[in-house]
């Protein structure tokens, strides 16, 4: 695997070259409409709806609120259950102590549920440096691993490949990593689906150690819970002799009653699903019956510092359901790759900084400025996480870090562009003036060299022929 | 300092400023399940069900499974011939057998769902995910209306798995197909009396 996030150049930049695709657009089109209308479906039939967003915001703000004492009664019932507790500051001790156990049971191979968090630690690449394979299990993820791809949606790592694509990458990379697709293969997704079941079979069958993340981790109870689709979780949860879940400290829910609230939530948000085909939940060590070696790895990696940010810290609610992403006008058109991250979207332009911290990079910082601010996101999040609110409050800490510096020319540009606003609009007579240049002004607008990052993407609408103040001063608001 | 209490301790800090941490959960009113509802939502996710009275059932089963090898856990209240009771195999064993058959502990109506916790009659995981067919017997007062009935009959600290129709993927495309690594059939039979 060769393919990977570091060094991707701001969003705008990645954004134009995206727009140029396509394909892409149209892929991302049909398949966001297709979840969008499905999603607003089930949604619909849910009654108390808004009830179950605000109890979901609230459990997980009561959750963050006393986040330390919850972690520390996580890990006293985990240790109870037999399970293993290991803690990791950031993405590399993480990638260390699942490398350590890799070891010391001699695997060179280990299977994998679909989780964020090792994509987000860079599990896969780490574990290959130690000669260890890490096989990617889940559909979406198996199509981002065998094409040496990124991944660019939360739930559909592959969302923006079709089917025909997909045929051709199982055709040409199968064979390299295991069994190999039939020669006869067609596009149907069933039979797409029944290659990928073949295949990862044999994986499943033979595999010694898997690697999860976890859905949600239950404080009161020591219980673990992964929620998925395809049966490929289950395997890795039940087959091996040792498992390996690394869970952001964030995934804490206080009792096991919570996992109501959000067991509705989630697969309606999701996949726009009453229920998603498996979800399981597992409490330690069940002797007899699955992995008799279960270990935790509890994750910091930047959330403390998302925690620490009084308007941020909402964005720790995130249950990864990527309906934020379905809805977005700027994710429908880019696809996630131009965001720079596993996490992309609505919510990645908020993590992003929030984990990592603003004023670093030019490539993190450009994040909380790619959206329109519509608040599409916002109302479909199912735990009303206010993005929006969070993205202006990024732009500002983004200003501030490099107040004292050289300012980015398009944040200079904007605070010049929002001086001569202030002005124009402070004074009815200079207001006049400006209503009438409107008309000639649009076309110019275009070719203006300080609006140019704004008016490139975009259309500017045309001026009316007459300004509503013009046309109440001539007919005396409507009198003659 | 250890990485625990490093972030036990930057978690404290991140928090002093923080509002309490008290929350309301949403009252639920509790209703009968409804078997109707139960065997309609689990027919959309194009699942095998069926109706059927406690005398009729093992000639169910028997139908369900016929031409198949079969692997049952131990304590199933009914008789499968020739079924292998499970003690033990391997994955590689169970890839070997075509059905399995058990009973569950829970029915969710609203959502369709069936939720095993892998106790006598339900056996241990694995029996239930290699095998290509899985025949449920679900009894019609195990049936409840919602989520949150469900949640509070289950046992955490037994493994729980909730099964919502056969295996599926909303990979490609994002349309639904059904049948990847779980069982690609589900047959759900539905006990009344």
């Amino acid at each position: 695997m060769t393919a990977t996030f570091v060094g991707m150049p701001p969003f705008p930049t990645a954004a134009r070259a995206a727009l140029e695709d396509t394909q892409l657009r149209h892929n991302l089109a049909h398949a966001t409409g297709t979840i969008r209308d499905k999603r607003a479906r089930v949604v619909a039939e849910v009654e108390d709806w808004e009830d179950l967003r605000t109890a979901g915001a609230a459990i997980k703000d009561a959750t963050l609120a006393n986040l330390e004492q919850h972690l520390v009664q996580l890990e006293a019932r985990l240790l109870e259950q037999g399970a293993v507790v290991h803690w990791a500051r950031d993405a590399a001790e993480a990638n260390r102590i699942v490398a350590g156990i890799a070891k010391s049971h001699a695997v060179d191979e280990v299977v994998k549920v679909k989780s964020m968090v090792t994509q987000e630690i860079g599990l896969n690449e780490a574990l290959a440096l130690e000669g260890i394979a890490a096989w990617e299990t889940d559909l979406a993820e198996l199509i981002v691993q065998l094409g040496d791809d990124l991944p660019s949606h939360i739930l559909v790592p592959a969302i923006h490949r079709n089917r025909a694509e997909i045929r051709q990458i199982f055709l040409e990379r199968m064979a390299a990593a295991g069994r190999p697709a039939p020669t006869d293969l067609t596009d149907d997704p069933a039979e797409l689906a029944s290659t990928a079941r073949l295949h990862l079979r044999e994986k499943f069958l033979r595999a010694r150690m898997a690697v999860s993340g976890a859905n949600f981790a239950v404080a009161e109870t020591g219980t673990l819970v992964v929620v998925e689709s395809e049966g490929n979780g289950r395997m890795c949860l039940t087959l091996p002799e040792v498992l390996v879940s690394v869970v952001g400290i964030e995934k804490v829910v206080p009792t096991f009653a919570d996992l109501d609230v959000f067991l509705r939530l989630l697969p309606r948000s999701s996949t726009g699903e009453r229920m998603n085909p498996y979800t399981s939940t597992w409490t330690g060590v069940t002797p007899g019956d699955g992995p008799q070696e279960v270990h935790v790895v509890l994750l910091d990696n930047g959330r403390t510092r998302a925690l620490a940010d009084e308007v941020g810290r909402q964005a720790l609610r995130c249950i990864r359901c990527s309906a934020c992403l379905n809805v977005c006008p700027v994710y429908e058109r880019v696809g996630g790759h131009a965001y720079g991250s596993v996490y992309p979207g609505p919510i990645g332009a908020i993590l992003n900084p929030l984990m990592h911290g603003v004023g670093e990079d030019a490539q993190t910082d450009s994040l909380p400025y790619a959206s329109s601010l519509c608040g599409a996101c916002y109302e479909v999040c199912p735990v009303k996480i206010d993005i929006p609110s969070v993205l202006v409050d990024l732009r500002a800490q983004v200003v501030d870090a490099h107040r004292g510096g050289v300012p980015p020319v398009t944040h200079l540009a904007e605070a010049v562009a929002m001086k001569g606003v202030a002005a124009t609009f402070g004074s009815s007579r200079r207001l006049g003036f400006a209503e009438r240049l409107v008309r000639l002004g649009t076309g110019v607008a275009q070719r203006l060299p300080v609006a140019t990052p704004w008016t490139n993407a975009r259309d500017v609408p045309k001026g009316p022929p007459e300004s509503f103040r013009a046309w109440w001063k001539r007919t005396d608001g409507g009198r003659r | 300092m250890t990485a625990r209490d490093e972030i036990l301790a930057r978690v404290r800090e991140a928090t002093t400023a923080a509002a309490s941490g008290a929350y309301d959960r949403p009252a639920h009113v509790r209703t009968p399940g409804s078997v109707d509802l139960f065997v309609e939502r689990v027919e959309d996710y194009q699942a095998v069900v069926e109706r059927c009275s406690a005398a009729s059932l093992s000639d169910r089963v028997q139908a369900a499974v016929e031409g198949c090898s079969v692997v049952v856990p131990p304590g199933l209240g009914v008789e499968v011939p020739d079924a292998v009771v499970d003690a033990g195999l391997s994955a590689l064993e169970l890839d070997q057998v075509d059905a399995v058959v058990t009973e569950a502990t829970v029915g969710i109506a609203e959502t369709g769902t069936i939720v095993l916790d892998h106790g006598p009659g339900q056996g241990r995981r694995a029996i239930t995910l290699v095998p290509d067919r899985h025949v449920c017997i679900v009894r019609a007062d195990q049936v409840v209306a919602d989520v949150p009935d469900a949640v509070a009959l289950l046992d955490p600290h037994r493994p729980l798995t909730w099964i919502s129709g056969p295996s599926a993927t909303s990979d490609i495309e994002l349309s639904r197909v059904e049948g990847v690594h779980g069982p690609r059939n589900l047959h759900v039979i539905v006990v009344e009396d």
